[in-house]
């Protein structure tokens, strides 16, 4: 194999790191031995990989390690700061979490208790609006004239009015002789049995004897 | 006779030891141990800075696109694995920061050497001057080195990258291709005509030229 300055030139690299085949290097160097214009061109590429593989050819700027230590030490502090105060972030938003989350599920359907409302808050259902009710004078509840829980002056008769009057002006049923109109059944063994079959015919319950 | 053997296993010994304190200092700073980042790059710092300084070509610029490398090392260390050398994935980091910031400055004055050659076509080298083998002593000259430094500062920038990549941090061809995102051929043939081009800058200047004061001119080269 023979080989020309151009294919020289074309391998000179690669012959330096030894990344020729052995023939092509043969060759080479046996046109090394003839041409001494190829072989100035191979002393100095050697030349040139040696002084710039030499670790004094490029220096750091002045001062560029306490520089870079600086800056280490910056992002090392500041990324422990951050750090902690990611941690204090996710603890507060953990709270905030769980503070929403028991409200939801506080509020949530399955939870809710029934609320505390007094018995004569209940509003009344079918009540016939026809009924004659007696007032109370102590508080607006009315009741069955006759019921033993009904307020009044001594020597007075109570006021007398229908049921639908007594809604309008505010007054609500007496939780024990009209238990059987209120949505909250009220504990009243008092009234009689026979007051059921009463209301449905829209008369005013008996109270039970006795009371 | 029996020196040299001795002197090269001197030498890995040397090497183990450096590899495995290298080991240890990168499992403590995975495992949190920050502090001790600085310690690990220490040895690397020169070869970032070259390598920032070759794509980029100013110092400032340079200094600047080593140090953010080096902070953006440290904070993606847990990513770095054990199959690649630490100092190439340090200077792999240098180039890829140098590159973006070149691509954003967008800043080039002067059209570099080399700039409009084809990469297939054949280079010719220019100077046939006889530069002969040179002492390594030159290079503690501080003109000398800023001679080098300029030839290599003027080279296109493919041409400059890859030659620094190679023959100034030593990285593998492969290594190389892979910084810079380039083929193994398109590394082989730009290496090729760096190293011919720095030659032809550089071979009158060391075939005399740079030489008038110096001891062995006139008749009393060292070689």
């Amino acid at each position: 194999m023979v080989v020309n300055c151009e294919h020289v030139w074309r391998e000179i690299s690669n012959y330096l790191d030894k990344q020729v085949d052995p023939e092509t290097r043969v060759a080479m160097e046996a046109h090394f031995k003839e041409c001494k214009h190829c072989t100035a061109v191979l002393d100095g590429t050697r030349n040139v990989v040696q002084l710039y593989g030499d670790d004094r050819l490029f220096e750091l700027p002045a001062g560029f390690s306490q520089r870079l230590q600086r800056r280490l030490a910056q992002q090392t502090s500041s990324s422990r700061y951050g750090s902690a105060r990611t941690f204090w972030m996710l603890t507060a938003a953990a709270a905030a979490a769980l503070l929403v989350g028991g409200l939801t599920l506080g509020n949530s359907p399955v939870f809710r208790q029934p609320e505390l409302r007094s018995e004569h808050a209940q509003p009344p259902h079918h009540i016939p609006p026809a009924l004659m009710v007696a007032l109370s004078t102590d508080g607006k509840v009315f009741h069955v004239p006759g019921c033993k829980y009904l307020h009044k002056r001594d020597g007075e008769s109570p006021q007398l009015m229908t049921a639908a009057d007594a809604l309008k002006e505010g007054y609500v049923p007496c939780p024990r002789c009209l238990r059987q109109y209120l949505s909250v059944r009220v504990e009243c063994p008092r009234i009689h049995p026979d007051s059921e079959v009463a209301r449905k015919r829209g008369e005013a319950p008996s109270i039970a004897p006795g009371l | 006779m029996g020196g040299m053997p001795e002197r090269a296993n001197t030498n890995v010994n040397t090497a183990e030891l450096v590899d495995n304190r290298e080991r240890d200092l990168l499992r403590r700073v995975q495992a949190g141990e920050k502090e001790h980042f600085y310690e690990l790059v220490k040895p690397y710092e020169r070869r970032v800075y070259t390598a920032a300084l070759a794509v980029l070509r100013n110092e400032a610029e340079a200094e600047d696109a080593a140090q953010e490398a080096i902070l953006k090392a440290l904070t993606h260390i847990r990513q770095f694995r054990a199959e690649a050398r630490f100092s190439t994935w340090l200077i792999q980091i240098a180039v890829n920061e140098a590159l973006m910031r070149r691509r954003k400055a967008h800043s080039e004055i002067l059209e570099p050497i080399g700039e409009r050659q084809e990469e297939d076509g054949n280079y010719t080298p220019r100077d046939f001057a006889d530069w002969r083998e040179i002492p390594s002593e030159v290079l503690e000259r501080k003109e000398i080195r800023q001679k080098l430094a300029g030839a290599v500062a003027a080279l296109a920038e493919k041409y400059r990258e890859v030659f620094v990549l190679r023959d100034v941090q030593h990285l593998s061809i492969e290594e190389t291709a892979e910084a810079l995102g380039i083929s193994r051929a398109s590394v082989k043939t730009r290496l090729l005509r760096a190293r011919l081009m720095l030659r032809d800058l550089l071979a009158p200047g060391f075939g005399g030229a740079w030489f008038g004061r110096l001891p062995f001119e006139k008749g009393n080269k060292p070689w």
